[in-house]
C-alpha cells in the first residue's frame, strides 16, 4: 500500500502492527476515547528510594515500556544511570519511550538492544551512532518516530502505554512536588515530561536537589509520583543550554533570515495579535532578530510566541513585544531562567501544545512558524530525519504540528557544501507538501503553488526572488550535480508516523 | 577606457579564492563585482589549487550580473603568468592587479592578457583590467596608471600596504588616506574609469563603516571593496537615493524622452534647459534607485 504522499509502506508489516496509511493533513472531528494510569495509593510518606537499583528492582520488569524525557539535552546524567541499572538487572524486552534521544544516551541505548534489554524504540528523533546503528539493521523491531504532538495524542490513545517513567527533575520535594527551574541543573519548561507524569502508570522522580516540602511552583505534582530518587547529580547545567542563542554571524544565514522576515512581514499574518513559532538554530534566532525590529517599527505585537523557547524570543517577552510564551522547552539557560521570573511564561505541555486529538491545541492557532529542513522536494514534503546517505539523524521534534500553523515556512540553504537541499524527491517525508507554504532559501523563494493567495501578496516585495520549486531544485542540482541514487535493502528499520498516528513513511536499511 | 559608464560598481566584494564554500556562495549577496583573490589570501602552497578552483567556478557556477574579478598575483611572482592565463581562458570580466606602480605594468598586463586572449580564442578586447593602488610610487602617479590601457575599468585604493609604505597606519578618522583617497579619485575621474575606495575590516564597528562609507560617498567614489558580505546592504544604504533625487531624475528622464519625442536637441525642464551633467546625473540616480529596489520597472517611486 501507499500513503498519500506516494511512498510504498510494506503491507505485512502495516497489518502486523495495525496501521492505516497517511490520507490528510486535515484532522476532523473525530471522538477519542483516552485512558487513564494506574493508581498505587499512597499517603505520601514512604516515596524517597535510597537507589535507582531498588527502585528499578521494585518497578521494572520484563516486557515493560519505561520512559525518559530529553529536557537536558546533551547533559543528562539521569537516562544513562538509570539504564545501566536496568541493563545489569538482567531485564529484557523492553520498549524504551523517550521524548527524544540527545547524543549523550547513544552508547548506552546500543548497549541495551545488543543486551536484548531494549527490543524496541519509539522516540522523536535520534542522532549519531544511534542513528547509524538502527539504519544498519542493529534493532530488530522497526523504530516508530512521532513528533512531540503525536507522542501526547499515542500517550492519550494508549498506543504508548508507559509502565515507567523515569524523569529527571533540577527539585523535587519527598512527595515529588517538582519543577525545572530551581536547583543545579535548571531547564526551565517540562513540558514533555508532563505527559509521562500524568499518564505512566509508576512515576519515578530523580533529582540531586529534594527541597523542603511543599515545593512550588509544582509542575509536577505530588498525585502523579510513586517514587522520589536522590541522586548525586541530574545533570551538566553547561551542556543543556544548546549554545543557540549566539546571534549568528553567518551572512547565508543572515541573508535567508532577512528573506524569512521580508515573508512574514509582507503576509496577510502580520498583524497586531499575531502568533509565531521560530525555533532554535542560527538563522531561527536571526528572523526573531529581524522579526522584533519590524514589529517595533510597525507597532505591532505578538499575542503569544509558542513552542521551544530561546533567551531572543524571552526578551521580546521582556520588552512587551510579545504578550505571552506559551513553552513547552527552552533550549537556552536564558529562556529558562526568564520563566522562572517573567508570569507571562506559561509552561505547557506536549498535548496542550500540539496533540492534534485534542479539544484545540496551541499549534491549531498558530499563525506564522518557521520550520528548516534536511531536505524538501518539489512537493514541498519535507525531511528531518535521515541524511544524504540515508541514514538516521534528526527529529520530528514539533515539525509536523506547528506546520500546520497559517503560514508554514521552511528556511533552508538551497545547497549544504556539495548535498542539495532542494530535491526532486526527499528521502524520507516526514511533513507532508500540504502543509507547508513557502520555502526560503538564500536565492529566492518557492511557494506551494495550492497557496494562490501568498503566491498574490508576496510575488512581487522589491529583492525577493520568487521561483517555482522546480525551479530551486534545478539551481541546486546546478550546482552540485545528481547524486548517485541511494541504495537501501527491503528491510524497514523505522515508521514515520504523521501526527494522526497514521504511517506517511518508513525508513529502509542502508545498505553499504 | 573600457565601456564603464553603464555600470554600478558600488561593492566589490573580495573572496579568497582558496576558499571553496565561500566561492560557491559569493552570488547570493548582491555584490555589484565580486573579486576572487589569488594574491595575499592565498598562501603560496595552495596558490595552483586557488588558481584552479577559481577557474572551475567561473565555468560552473551562476553568478548572476555581477562582474567578475580576480586579483592576480604581482608581476614580480612566478604565479602572475599563469594566473592571467588561466583567468583569461575562463573568461573572467576582469583582472585586477596588485601594486600597481607605473603605467608599464598595466602596459604589460594588457599585452599578457591580448596574448592570452589570442591564445584561448577568447574576443580581443574583452577582458578588461583594473589596477590596485598600494604606495605612495602608486598613488603619485595613479593619474598615468589609470589611462594605461583601453581595457582599463578602474583603480582601488590599497590602503593596508600604503599606509605601511607611509610610515603610518590605519585611523579611525582615516586622515593619513585624504592625500591618497583624493589622487586616486582624481585619476579615475580624469581618465574616465572607476573609482574604488579601500576596504573597512573591522565588522564590529557598524558606526564606523558608515562614516567612511558616507565620506567616500560624498568625494564621488564608485564604491568600496568589501571583505564581508554583511558589508553590501550597508554600502548601498549609503548610495541609495532619496525619494527628492528620484523624483527630479524621473523629471529629467521624462523631459528627455520628450525633447526626444519632438525631435528637439534641446531638453528642457521647467521652461530651464537641462544640460549635459544633470542628465548624467539623473540617469545614475534612477540606476541606483532600480538597484536599490526603490522604484518599480516604470521607474516610479515605491513607497516605504
Amino acid at each position: 500500500m501507499k500513503s498519500k504522499v506516494n511512498r510504498e509502506l510494506p503491507d505485512e508489516l502495516m497489518q502486523k502492527l495495525d496501521y492505516k496509511p497517511f490520507e490528510t493533513t486535515e484532522i476532523g472531528h473525530p471522538e477519542i476515547q483516552r485512558v487513564a494510569p494506574k493508581v498505587h495509593v499512597s499517603t505520601g510518606d514512604d516515596k524517597i528510594v535510597d537507589s535507582i537499583k531498588q527502585v528499578v528492582a521494585d518497578t521494572v520488569k520484563d516486557g515493560m515500556t519505561i520512559s525518559f524525557h530529553h529536557h537536558f539535552r546533551n547533559g543528562d546524567f539521569v537516562f544513562n544511570q538509570v539504564m545501566r541499572v536496568i541493563i545489569d538487572a538482567g531485564i529484557k524486552n523492553l520498549t524504551l519511550a523517550p521524548s527524544s534521544l540527545t547524543g549523550v544516551m547513544n552508547d548506552m541505548v546500543i548497549e541495551a538492544i545488543k543486551a536484548g534489554t531494549i527490543t524496541n524504540i519509539t522516540s522523536s528523533g535520534m542522532r549519531g551512532s544511534l542513528g547509524d546503528f538502527v539504519s544498519h539493521g542493529g534493532l530488530e523491531n522497526p523504530v516508530i518516530f512521532r513528533s512531540h504532538g503525536n507522542r501526547a495524542r499515542a500517550i492519550e490513545h494508549g498506543d504508548i502505554k508507559i509502565d515507567v517513567a523515569f524523569l529527571g527533575v533540577p527539585s523535587a520535594d519527598r512527595l515529588g512536588n517538582a519543577n525545572g527551574m530551581e536547583g543545579n541543573a535548571v531547564f526551565g519548561s517540562l513540558g514533555y515530561a508532563l505527559m509521562d507524569a500524568q499518564y505512566a502508570d509508576q512515576v519515578v522522580l530523580l533529582t540531586d536537589n529534594i527541597v523542603d516540602y511543599p515545593n512550588t511552583p509544582a509542575s509536577i505534582k505530588q498525585t502523579q509520583v510513586d517514587y522520589v530518587v536522590k541522586v548525586d547529580k541530574v545533570g551538566d547545567p553547561d551542556k543543556i543550554g544548546s549554545g543557540a542563542t549566539r546571534f549568528t554571524k553567518d551572512p547565508k544565514e543572515l541573508k535567508i533570515a532577512s528573506m524569512v522576515n521580508d515573508v512574514i512581514t509582507h503576509s496577510p499574518y502580520f498583524k497586531d495579535g499575531f502568533s509565531f513559532q521560530t525555533g532554535s538554530g542560527g538563522a531561527a534566532l536571526a528572523v526573531t532578530r529581524y522579526l522584533r525590529q519590524a514589529m517595533i517599527d510597525n507597532q505591532i505585537t505578538a499575542s503569544f510566541a509558542l513552542g521551544g523557547i530561546t533567551k531572543p524570543t524571552t526578551d521580546l517577552l521582556n520588552e512587551g513585544l510579545v504578550k505571552k510564551v506559551m513553552d513547552v522547552q527552552d533550549f537556552d539557560k536564558g529562556a529558562a531562567d526568564s520563566m522562572h521570573t517573567n508570569g507571562n511564561q506559561q509552561e505547557i505541555d506536549a498535548s496542550w501544545y500540539a496533540d492534534p486529538d485534542n479539544k484545540g491545541a496551541m499549534v491549531d492557532q498558530l499563525d506564522v512558524v518557521i520550520l528548516s529542513a534536511l531536505e524538501i522536494d518539489t512537493k514541498f514534503n519535507v525531511n528531518v530525519m535521515t541524511g544524504s546517505d540515508g541514514v538516521i539523524r534528526g527529529a520530528i521534534g514539533g515539525h509536523q504540528d506547528a506546520a500546520t500553523g497559517k503560514l508554514t515556512i521552511i528556511s533552508a540553504p538551497l545547497v549544504r557544501g556539495r548535498i542539495a537541499t532542494v530535491v526532486p524527491d526527499v528521502t524520507t517525508v516526514v511533513t507532508p507538501g500540504d502543509s507547508v507554504d513557502v520555502l526560503v532559501t538564500e536565492f529566492g523563494i518557492a511557494i506551494n503553488p495550492k497557496r494562490t493567495d501568498l503566491i498574490a501578496v508576496l510575488s512581487n516585495i522589491p529583492g525577493l526572488p520568487v521561483y517555482k520549486i522546480e525551479d530551486l531544485q534545478k539551481m541546486a542540482e546546478k550546482r552540485v550535480g545528481t547524486p548517485k541514487p541511494l541504495a537501501f535493502t527491503d528491510r524497514t528499520v523505522a515508521l514515520i508516523e504523521y501526527r494522526d498516528g497514521t504511517i506517511i513513511d518508513t525508513v529502509k536499511e542502508v545498505k553499504d | 577606457m573600457a565601456e564603464n559608464e553603464e555600470r554600478l560598481r558600488r561593492t566589490m566584494m573580495f573572496v579568497p579564492g582558496n576558499n571553496p564554500a565561500m566561492v560557491k556562495d559569493a552570488g547570493i549577496y548582491g555584490a555589484d563585482s565580486i573579486m576572487f583573490d589569488l594574491e595575499d589570501s592565498v598562501s603560496l602552497p595552495e596558490k595552483d589549487a586557488a588558481r584552479l578552483l577559481v577557474y572551475e567556478a567561473l565555468q560552473t557556477q551562476d553568478y548572476g550580473t555581477a562582474e567578475m574579478v580576480v586579483r592576480v598575483n604581482g608581476q614580480d611572482t612566478p604565479f602572475y603568468d599563469n594566473d592571467v592565463k588561466a583567468m583569461v581562458k575562463a573568461g573572467i570580466d576582469v583582472i585586477r592587479l596588485p601594486k600597481a606602480e607605473s603605467p608599464e605594468m598595466v602596459e604589460k598586463l594588457d599585452a599578457d592578457i591580448a596574448a592570452a586572449e589570442k591564445e584561448f580564442g577568447r574576443e580581443a578586447g574583452s577582458t578588461h583590467l583594473m589596477a590596485a593602488i598600494e604606495s605612495a610610487k602608486g598613488v603619485l602617479r595613479a593619474a598615468d596608471i589609470a589611462a594605461a590601457s583601453d581595457r582599463m575599468i578602474g583603480i582601488a585604493l590599497s590602503a593596508e600596504d600604503y599606509t605601511t609604505d607611509m610610515k603610518t597606519h590605519r585611523y579611525p578618522d582615516g586622515r593619513e588616506l585624504e592625500f591618497a583617497r583624493n589622487m586616486v579619485l582624481h585619476a579615475a575621474r580624469a581618465a574616465g574609469v572607476a573609482a574604488f575606495d579601500t576596504v573597512f575590516t573591522n565588522m564590529d564597528d557598524t558606526e564606523g563603516f558608515y562614516r567612511e562609507t558616507e565620506y567616500i560617498h560624498q568625494l564621488g567614489f564608485d564604491g568600496k571593496s568589501l571583505v564581508n558580505p554583511r558589508q553590501i546592504p550597508m554600502v548601498n544604504k549609503v548610495y541609495e537615493p532619496t525619494e527628492a533625487e528620484i523624483k527630479n531624475a524621473r523629471n529629467v528622464i521624462n523631459a528627455i524622452q520628450e525633447a526626444k519625442l519632438k525631435g528637439s536637441g534641446v531638453i528642457s525642464m521647467n521652461g530651464q534647459m537641462v544640460d549635459r551633467p544633470v542628465v548624467l546625473r539623473a540617469q545614475r540616480v534612477m540606476k541606483l534607485a532600480k538597484a536599490s529596489n526603490l522604484v518599480d520597472e516604470e521607474g516610479n517611486y515605491l513607497e516605504k
